[in-house]
């Protein structure tokens, strides 16, 4: 019998919000809308969890420049707080190393880390989540009951086909949807805006390409500074955020 | 102590299970403990023993069982099989205490010892498994 599953109730209880950031395509920004938003809400005073999901490619921890953190061990094990977040992610177990893992592995992982992850009391807890609708997705529906997706796109219509499909399975599982941002925007193409309004999902905007974005990874104080922190900030407004 | 968490989540697990089979009170509760998560037995049975106070429907002190269940790792290239403990000194600390938390990142610290491949898998002792449970309707 597992009895990881047992658990995780309690470990989420004193979450009050739970946002997957998510997408059906890789390189749209994912994990620099979920670090952002991260960021901007501890710098609201709220407190903030940080779980990076990307089990094969974790890189919130590069946008944060997170270094030389490791967590505690307490009845389970305590995320460092970095920034003013609670940052936890499987890159301090696999040092940087490649992960190959099967799909039954990555289930696995996510089920121990939910069940021994102590959050305490956080007001909002930001999954960084892979691309796709593979077993990481389908966890995070099956064992946090209570998350909403936030979903990014790129203006392409190769994004916007794997955007599309992801976007369906959640209204088909009746999962909240809080809404699409748009990245990497360097026209004023209506294109995404319109698939949105067709698939009846809130369309909460653009964040502009920005050339210079990449001097600030791994700066926190820089990348609340970004053009890309002052467009997320507008559209976060849009949902109460 | 993140022996602690794991042992938290076989009590709820056994009273889950309980409930649903509706057992008045919880006589025994075998647990396999699987190699590579390297569990510390003593501080296990501990937290399990202090989780099991006071709760509906009662376990029975002393309840709980506790059996060691050696690894077998197969490897999807070459076939071949061994064990955890064959491979352990070859692992730092650092990896081994990361196996420890999380045991699917052996596969990121070890390869097959026959060759050299890191596409693997882990058939037996993974982690912990609740077995059995035996109560009195």
């Amino acid at each position: 019998m597992e009895p990881r599953t047992s658990v995780i109730e309690k470990r989420l209880k004193h979450i009050r919000k739970i946002i997957a950031v998510a997408s059906g395509k890789g390189g749209v920004g994912k994990s620099l809308v979920a670090s952002s938003l991260a960021l901007h809400l501890s710098q609201k005073g709220y407190r903030v969890g940080l779980l990076d999901l990307d089990l094969y490619g974790p890189s919130s921890h590069i946008i944060l420049g997170v270094k030389n953190a490791f967590p505690t061990e307490e009845k389970g094990i305590i995320p460092p707080v970095v920034h003013g977040i609670s940052f936890m992610s499987i890159v301090y177990f696999t040092e940087e190393k490649p992960s190959p893992f099967r799909g039954i592995d990555i289930s696995n992982i996510i089920l121990e880390l939910l069940a021994i992850t102590q959050w305490g009391t956080l007001d909002f807890l930001i999954i960084d989540m892979p691309p796709g609708i593979g077993d990481e997705t389908l966890d995070v529906i099956r064992y946090m009951k209570t998350s909403e997706f936030l979903v990014v796109s790129t203006p392409s219509k190769v994004a916007m086909g794997a955007v599309g499909k992801l976007l369906t399975i959640l209204v088909e599982l009746k999962k909240p949807v809080l809404g699409v941002i748009e990245n990497m925007t360097m026209t004023n193409s209506v294109y995404i805006q319109q698939e949105m309004k067709r698939l009846r999902v809130p369309y909460l905007g653009r964040i502009r390409f920005d050339d210079t974005l990449e001097e600030a990874i791994g700066n926190p104080d820089r990348l609340l500074n970004t053009p890309v922190m002052k467009d997320l900030t507008r559209l976060l407004q849009k949902i109460n955020l | 102590m993140h022996e602690w968490a794991l042992a938290e989540s076989i009590v709820m697990a056994t009273l889950e299970e309980a409930r649903k089979e509706q057992l008045k009170t919880i006589t025994q509760v075998t647990v396999y403990i699987g190699e590579l998560q390297q569990i510390e037995k003593e501080i296990f049975l501990f937290a399990l023993n202090e989780l099991a106070k006071s709760q509906k429907p009662p376990i029975k002190t002393d309840a709980f069982v506790l059996k060691t269940e050696k690894s077998t790792l197969l490897c999807k290239t070459c076939g071949k099989t061994w064990k955890y403990s064959d491979m352990k000194k070859k692992l730092n600390e650092t990896e081994s205490e990361s196996i420890h938390f999380i045991p699917e990142v052996v596969f990121v610290h070890a390869r097959c010892p026959h060759c050299g491949s890191p596409d693997f898998e882990i058939t037996k002792g993974r982690g912990v498994v609740l077995s059995n449970i035996k109560g009195v309707r």
